[in-house]
C-alpha cells in the first residue's frame, strides 16, 4: 500500500476471495506467460516521501535560471508576460484540473461552455468565425492547418515564407513528409516576405500559402498584400476545379489586440501559439495553439469544438459536436488524429482575455508599440549594434552585433541580464550570424530597457575591443 | 419527475460575453514611461486593426464569479468516481502542482541556455531514463505532446526506418479494437491501414496476422493489454510474425497501467513505444488536456527520434555531469513542435515516478488489476430483485480474468430490459459516478469498458457495483426511468443531432 | 421514421444503395440509401452535395452521409456521370431519414453502362442479406 492506494490486508483477503484467486500473484501467472514477465525489480531510486520529493524538486529547480532570477528580453514564441493570480487560482480548481475531455455533456457543462467561450474569444482576436477548442501548439497548428488545406484542395505544395519561425517551418517539414507535401520557402527581404517572390512561388499547384504576423525577426507583415496576391496567383484548373490556395497566418495572439485581424485581411484561416495568453513559460509547454478559419472550413476544423444546443426541457447546454471529423468516429478519414488536446491551457487563455478585456488588449498592445521602438531606438544607437530590418515592430525586434553573440550574451548573463535570442544558434543558418532577437513584455519598464542598454552596450564594446586585440 | 430550469441554471449558462458592462476592466496596463510617439508613425494606419475585438468587459469579481459558477456544473475525479476504460483516472496527487509551480520549472523559458537550465535537462534526462526502465527500450523522446502525437511519431519513425533501408511500405496493420487515434494518424503519416480480426480469445487472429504480414506491412500497432482489457499470451509469437517479415511493432501505451514492473513492452517484442503521462503517470487530464506523449524505441530505430534528444555528459574530472539538448542527428525526422515538450507533464510525473520508485510503480500496476477483477467479481455475483444477477444482462465480452479494465456487453440488457447501455451511463450520473467509457471498443455489442484504476478502495468499487444492480432492477421494473435519465445533473439529455445540423461554435454578438 | 421498407421496382446493392431506373429512359437513374442505411446511421445531419458532372463508378464511393455519430460511405451502385443532386438535402437533410425512396433521392445520373444493373439484387433478394 502506498499513499495513493489502499488495500489493506482485510481488504485484500476478501478481494481476492470474490475473484477466486489465491493470491494477486495468480492473477498475473493466468494471463501473462513467464517468458514476457519481468522477474526483477525495476532499477529506479527507492520511493521518497512526500517532502522529500519536494526537495528534490526545488533543488532541480534551484539550478534553472528562470525570469525570476535574471532580466529576461527571450522570446521567439513565448513569453514572459505577467499571468494574473486569478489564472492559476482558477485552473488549479478541481473541476476543471481533473475531469477527462467531456464526452457525458450533462455533468460536463462547466468544461464545454470553457471551450464555447474559449472559441468565441478566438474568433474574436482572429476575425474568423469558426475555431476549435485548442490544439498542442502554434507550429503543429500550423502543420494541422496545411493538412486541412491539402484535405480541402487536394494540392500538394506548401509555399511558405521564411519568417515563419524556424521551429515552425521545421515541424511543418516533418509533418508535409508525412502526408505527401512539399514546402517551398520564399525568402525575406528589408525584413519582410518578398513581395514578388511570393507571388511568383504561388501558382495553381499550391495547396496552402503560409506566413507568420508579426514575423520571426519582429515584422508587421503586410497580411492584405499577402492574402490577396495569394488569391490573385491561384487561378488555373487545380485538381479541384480552380479553387484559391489556403492562407494560412500564424499569428502573435498578443499582437493582435492592435493589428489587423486576419479575417479583416483575407487570411482563410488563422493560427498561433497561445502561450502569451495567461499560460507559463513551463521552459516550452504545455500551452495550446490555437485554430481558427471561414466558415467554409468548419466541417474540416481539427480538434475537438463545443456546440451550443438545448435540453429536453429546454436548458441552455453546450456538447461536443461535428464529432464525426474526429478520430474517435471517421478513423482512417479524420482530419486530425487529436484526442487529447489543451483544454486546461485554453481555459487559462480564456480567462486571461476576460482579465485584459476589450480595451486592456488594445492598451497592452500600444504599451508594448510604444516601449519596443523607444528599446529598438537605444539600442541601435550603440556602437557595433544596428537593427537588422527598419520595419514597423510590435513587441520584438532583431538586431545585428558587430560581435559574437554567444560571447556577448555569457558577459550579459554575468551582469543578470538575458538579451535575447542567439538567432543563428536556434535556426542553424549562416545568415542569422551575429542576430540577437529581443522581446518585450509588459514586465519589462523603461529602467529595465535602460539597463538592458547599459548591460548589452558594454558586452558589446568589450567584445569588439578583444576582437580588435586578437 | 418534472423538471424546469432554475434561475441559477439559467444564469450559469450565459456566456462571459454576455455578463459585464462596458467600461468595466480588470487589467491596468502599466503606465506609459516611454516618450508619447505619433504611434501611426510606429505602425502604419493600414496595418492597425479596424474594430476592436469585442471581448469581455468585466471585473476581476465577476470573472471569479463566472468561473467558479461554472466549475460547478463539473463532474470531476476529485469528486468521485470515474471509471472510464483506457483513460486511467487514477489519483492526481497535489504534491505535483506544487512542485509545477516552483518558479525555477514554471519561469523557465525554453531557449534558457544549457549552462542555466540544468535542472530542467536533469530533470527530462531522469524522466527519459525512467521511461526506458519501465518499457525495457533504451531510447527515449519526450518531445510528442500527447499520446496520439507520440503514435504520429512513431509511425513517422517507422517510414524513416523503411525508407532508410530503401524500402517502400505502405501498410500498417491494426487490430479492429484499435483506440480511433491508430488509424487516423496512421493516415496523416501517409500510410494505409490494414485491419486484423480478432479471435475467439479477444487477441489478434494469429491466421489472419499470417495472411497478411508481408514485405509491404511497415508496422503492427498494438496495445497489450488490449482495448478489451486481456493480454494477448500470443504476444511473442505476434512479435516473431512481424519481426519475420522486416517490419516494427508499435505498443500503444495506453494501457500501460496494468504491467508496470510486470511485463516490459520491450520484451515483448516491440520497438517503440508510447507513453500517456496523462495516464499512467498521473498528469491531470485537465479537461481534455494537457497531456504528454513521450516514446521509447529500439536500438534499430533510435537515428529516427525526433529533434532535439537530451544528451548527457559525464565530467572528464569526475564531477556533476553536464546536459544538453542535441540537435546534430541526421536521420531523425525532425520537429513534430516547437520546443522541447510539455515540461510541466515531466515535473508532474517524475514527481510521481519519484514518489513511488519502482515498487510502488509495480504496485500501482497490481492493485489497478485487483480492482479490476474484484469489480468485476462483484459485478458478476451481484444479485438482483428478480433472482437473476448483473452477468446476465452485462456479460462480460471476452476472458475470464482481466487486467487493469474489462469490456461488459449490454446486449443482453438492450434485448430484455430494454435500456440501452446509453441509457445506464445516462442513469449512473444521478447515482453520483461517472460512467465507464461507452460504445468502445467497436467489436462489442453495447459495449462498456471499465477501469476502476488502483487509487480506489473496496468501498467505492462496492458502490458502484450496487449502483448498476439498482439501475437493473430499476430498468426490470420500469425501463422509462433510464430511457430519459439523467433528472439531477445540471441539464439534462442534449440535443446533439441539433448541434451538428446547424452548428453554433461562437457566443454571437450584438 | 417510417417502418422498414423496400420497394418493389428499385434495384439494390449489397452496400445498402437503390436505384430507380427511369422507365423511360434506360440510361437515366435516381440513386439513393436504403432503409436500413439510414437506419443504421441514425438521425443524418449532413450531407454534402456532390458537384454535377462527377463521374462515379460502380462498388466506388462517391459522397459522404453523415450523422452525429458515424460518416458514411455512398457506393455507387452503377457507374455514369451526375447530371442533377438533390439540393433540397443542404437544407433537410432528414428527408433521408424520413422518406429514403422518395424526396430523400440523392443524385440522378447518366448510366454508361446500363447492363451493370444485371448484377443488382431486387427487394427480396436484398432483403435476405440482411439476415434476421
Amino acid at each position: 500500500m502506498s499513499r495513493y492506494t489502499a488495500i489493506t490486508a482485510a481488504d485484500l483477503d476478501a478481494m481476492l476471495d470474490a475473484i477466486g484467486v489465491d493470491s494477486v500473484r495468480e492473477m498475473f501467472d493466468r494471463q501473462i506467460p513467464p517468458a514476457v514477465r519481468l522477474d526483477r525489480a525495476l532499477e529506479l531510486p527507492d520511493g521518497q516521501a512526500e517532502q522529500d520529493v519536494y526537495a528534490h524538486l526545488s533543488q532541480l529547480a534551484a539550478r534553472n535560471t528562470s525570469a525570476e532570477d535574471e532580466l529576461s528580453f527571450l522570446g521567439a514564441g513565448m513569453y514572459d508576460h505577467y499571468v494574473p493570480a486569478i489564472v492559476d487560482m482558477l485552473i488549479e480548481r478541481s473541476e476543471f484540473l481533473t475531469p477527462y475531455t467531456p464526452y457525458q455533456p450533462e455533468i460536463s457543462q462547466g468544461g464545454l461552455q470553457v471551450m464555447f467561450e474559449y472559441q468565441t474569444a478566438i474568433s474574436e482576436l482572429t476575425g474568423l468565425p469558426a475555431s476549435n477548442a485548442s490544439t498542442y501548439d502554434g507550429p503543429s497548428a500550423v502543420a494541422a492547418a496545411a493538412y486541412m488545406a491539402k484535405l480541402h484542395n487536394g494540392r500538394t505544395r506548401i509555399v511558405a515564407s521564411a519568417g515563419l519561425h524556424p521551429h515552425t517551418m521545421q515541424t511543418l517539414r516533418t509533418y508535409a513528409h508525412g502526408f505527401g507535401m512539399d514546402v517551398v520557402e520564399v525568402a525575406l527581404r528589408d525584413g519582410v516576405t518578398d513581395a514578388a517572390a511570393w507571388e511568383e512561388a504561388i501558382d495553381a499547384e499550391t495547396s496552402a500559402a503560409i506566413f507568420a504576423q508579426p514575423n520571426f525577426y519582429g515584422a508587421v507583415e503586410d497580411a492584405a498584400a499577402l492574402s490577396a496576391a495569394a488569391k490573385g496567383g491561384g487561378e488555373g484548373d487545380g485538381p479541384v476545379g480552380g479553387a484559391n490556395p489556403v492562407v494560412i497566418c500564424q499569428a502573435d495572439p498578443i499582437a493582435l489586440g492592435i493589428l489587423a485581424a486576419p479575417g479583416e485581411c483575407g487570411v482563410d484561416v488563422a493560427v498561433g501559439e497561445g502561450q502569451p495568453l495567461g499560460n507559463r513559460l513551463d521552459f516550452g509547454g504545455p500551452s495550446f495553439g490555437f485554430f481558427a478559419a471561414r466558415e467554409e472550413y468548419l466541417r474540416r476544423l481539427p480538434g475537438r469544438i463545443a456546440g451550443e444546443t438545448v435540453d429536453v426541457d429546454g436548458r441552455r447546454g453546450f456538447v461536443l459536436t461535428l464529432q464525426t471529423r474526429e478520430q474517435h468516429i471517421r478513423r482512417e478519414k479524420a482530419t486530425s488524429n487529436i484526442c487529447t488536446a489543451q483544454a486546461l491551457n485554453a481555459l487559462a487563455g480564456v480567462v486571461y482575455l476576460s482579465w485584459l478585456g476589450r480595451d486592456g488588449i488594445v492598451e497592452l498592445g500600444e504599451l508594448l508599440l510604444a516601449r519596443t521602438h523607444y528599446a529598438r531606438e537605444k539600442l541601435a544607437a550603440i556602437p557595433g549594434i544596428e537593427k537588422l530590418h527598419s520595419q514597423p515592430v510590435v513587441r520584438e525586434f532583431a538586431l545585428r552585433l558587430d560581435a559574437d553573440v554567444a560571447a556577448v550574451r555569457r558577459r550579459c548573463a554575468a551582469d543578470g541580464v538575458n538579451p535575447g535570442v542567439d538567432v543563428q544558434a536556434l535556426s542553424g543558418r549562416e545568415e542569422d550570424r551575429g542576430v540577437l532577437l529581443v522581446a518585450l513584455t509588459e514586465r519589462r519598464s523603461r529602467a529595465d530597457i535602460e539597463r538592458l542598454a547599459d548591460v548589452l552596450g558594454a558586452a558589446v564594446v568589450a567584445e569588439r575591443r578583444e576582437a580588435v586585440a586578437a | 419527475m418534472i423538471t424546469t430550469e432554475t434561475p441559477l441554471q439559467r444564469d450559469r449558462a450565459r456566456t462571459i460575453f454576455e455578463k459585464g458592462a462596458r467600461g468595466r476592466r480588470a487589467f491596468v496596463a502599466p503606465a506609459l514611461d516611454v516618450p508619447a510617439v505619433d504611434t501611426t508613425e510606429l505602425l502604419p494606419a493600414r496595418l492597425r486593426r479596424g474594430e476592436r475585438a469585442r471581448l469581455p468587459e468585466v471585473s476581476e469579481p465577476e470573472i471569479v464569479r463566472h468561473y467558479v459558477g461554472i466549475s460547478k456544473r463539473n463532474f470531476d475525479l476529485d469528486s468521485g468516481f470515474y471509471p472510464l476504460g483506457s483513460c486511467t483516472m487514477k489519483h492526481n496527487p497535489r504534491l505535483h502542482e506544487r512542485v509545477a509551480a516552483l518558479p525555477g520549472h514554471a519561469r523557465l523559458h525554453p531557449l534558457q541556455d544549457a549552462e542555466r537550465s540544468q535542472g530542467a535537462l536533469e530533470l527530462m534526462w531522469n524522466l527519459q531514463q525512467a521511461l526506458a526502465e519501465v518499457s525495457g527500450l533504451p531510447h527515449v523522446s519526450l518531445q510528442p505532446s500527447a499520446g496520439s502525437h507520440g503514435e504520429l511519431a512513431g509511425v513517422l519513425l517507422t517510414r524513416a526506418y523503411h525508407e532508410d533501408r530503401g524500402e517502400t511500405r505502405k501498410k500498417v496493420l491494426t487490430p479492429d479494437t484499435a483506440h480511433g487515434t491508430n488509424p487516423a494518424t496512421v493516415t496523416m503519416a501517409g500510410l494505409e491501414v490494414v485491419k486484423l480480426a480478432t479471435n475467439a480469445d479477444g487477441g489478434i487472429d494469429l491466421d489472419d496476422l499470417r495472411a497478411k504480414a508481408g514485405e509491404d506491412v511497415a508496422c503492427l500497432m498494438l496495445t497489450n493489454p488490449n482495448t478489451l482489457g486481456l493480454f494477448d499470451r500470443n504476444i511473442a509469437e505476434i512479435a516473431q510474425i512481424v519481426h519475420g517479415v522486416g517490419a516494427t511493432l508499435y505498443y500503444d501505451g495506453a494501457n500501460l497501467n496494468a504491467v508496470m514492473g510486470l511485463s516490459r513492452p520491450g520484451d515483448m517484442g516491440f520497438d517503440i513505444v508510447h507513453f500517456n503521462l496523462h495516464k499512467s503517470f498521473t498528469q491531470p487530464h485537465g479537461g481534455g488536456g494537457p497531456g504528454s506523449g513521450p516514446i521509447a524505441v529500439s536500438e534499430r530505430v533510435a537515428p529516427y527520434l525526433p529533434l532535439p534528444v537530451v544528451a548527457r555528459e559525464d565530467a572528464a574530472d569526475g564531477g556533476e555531469p553536464t546536459f544538453s539538448l542535441e540537435h546534430d542527428r541526421p536521420k531523425s525526422i525532425g520537429r513534430l513542435r516547437g520546443f522541447h515538450g510539455n515540461y510541466g507533464c515531466f515535473v508532474r510525473s517524475y514527481a510521481y515516478i519519484r514518489s513511488l520508485g519502482g515498487d510502488g510503480l509495480k504496485d500501482a500496476s497490481e492493485v489497478a488489476v485487483l480492482n479490476a477483477n474484484y469489480l468485476l467479481a462483484r459485478l458478476r455475483a451481484h444479485s438482483l430483485p428478480n433472482g437473476r444477477t448483473v452477468a446476465d444482462y452485462l456479460p462480460l465480452a471476452y476472458g475470464e480474468l482481466c487486467m487493469h479494465e474489462f469490456v461488459l456487453s449490454g446486449g443482453p440488457m438492450k434485448q430484455e430490459l430494454k435500456i440501452k447501455t446509453l441509457d445506464l451511463a445516462k442513469r449512473l450520473l444521478d447515482y453520483g459516478f461517472h460512467p465507464p467509457t461507452v460504445y468502445f471498443p467497436l467489436l462489442v455489442d453495447e459495449a462498456l469498458m471499465v477501469e476502476p484504476t488502483e487509487t480506489e478502495t473496496r468501498e467505492t468499487l462496492d458502490a458502484f457495483a450496487d449502483a448498476i444492480a439498482a439501475i437493473l432492477a430499476e430498468a426490470a421494473q420500469n425501463p422509462e426511468i433510464a430511457l430519459s435519465a439523467p433528472y439531477s445533473t445540471p441539464v439534462r439529455r442534449l440535443d446533439e443531432v441539433a448541434a451538428a445540423k446547424r452548428p453554433v461554435i461562437r457566443q454571437a454578438l450584438d | 421514421m417510417a417502418d422498414s421498407s423496400y420497394p418493389d421496382d428499385l434495384l439494390y446493392h449489397a452496400e445498402h444503395d437503390w436505384v430507380r431506373i427511369d422507365a423511360d429512359d434506360p440510361s437515366s437513374a435516381t440513386l439513393g440509401i436504403t432503409w436500413y442505411a439510414q437506419d443504421s446511421l441514425g438521425e443524418v445531419v449532413f450531407f454534402d452535395l456532390p458537384a454535377i458532372g462527377t463521374s462515379v463508378s460502380k462498388d466506388a464511393p462517391y459522397a459522404e452521409v453523415e450523422s452525429v455519430k458515424a460518416v458514411s460511405d455512398v457506393i455507387a451502385p452503377l457507374s455514369g456521370e451526375i447530371v442533377e443532386v438533390n439540393e433540397s438535402l443542404s437544407d433537410d437533410p432528414q428527408a433521408i431519414n424520413e422518406d429514403p425512396y422518395g424526396a430523400g433521392w440523392l443524385v440522378k445520373v447518366r448510366l454508361s453502362d446500363p447492363g451493370e444493373r444485371d448484377a443488382l439484387m431486387d427487394a427480396s433478394a436484398y432483403v435476405a442479406t440482411l439476415g434476421g
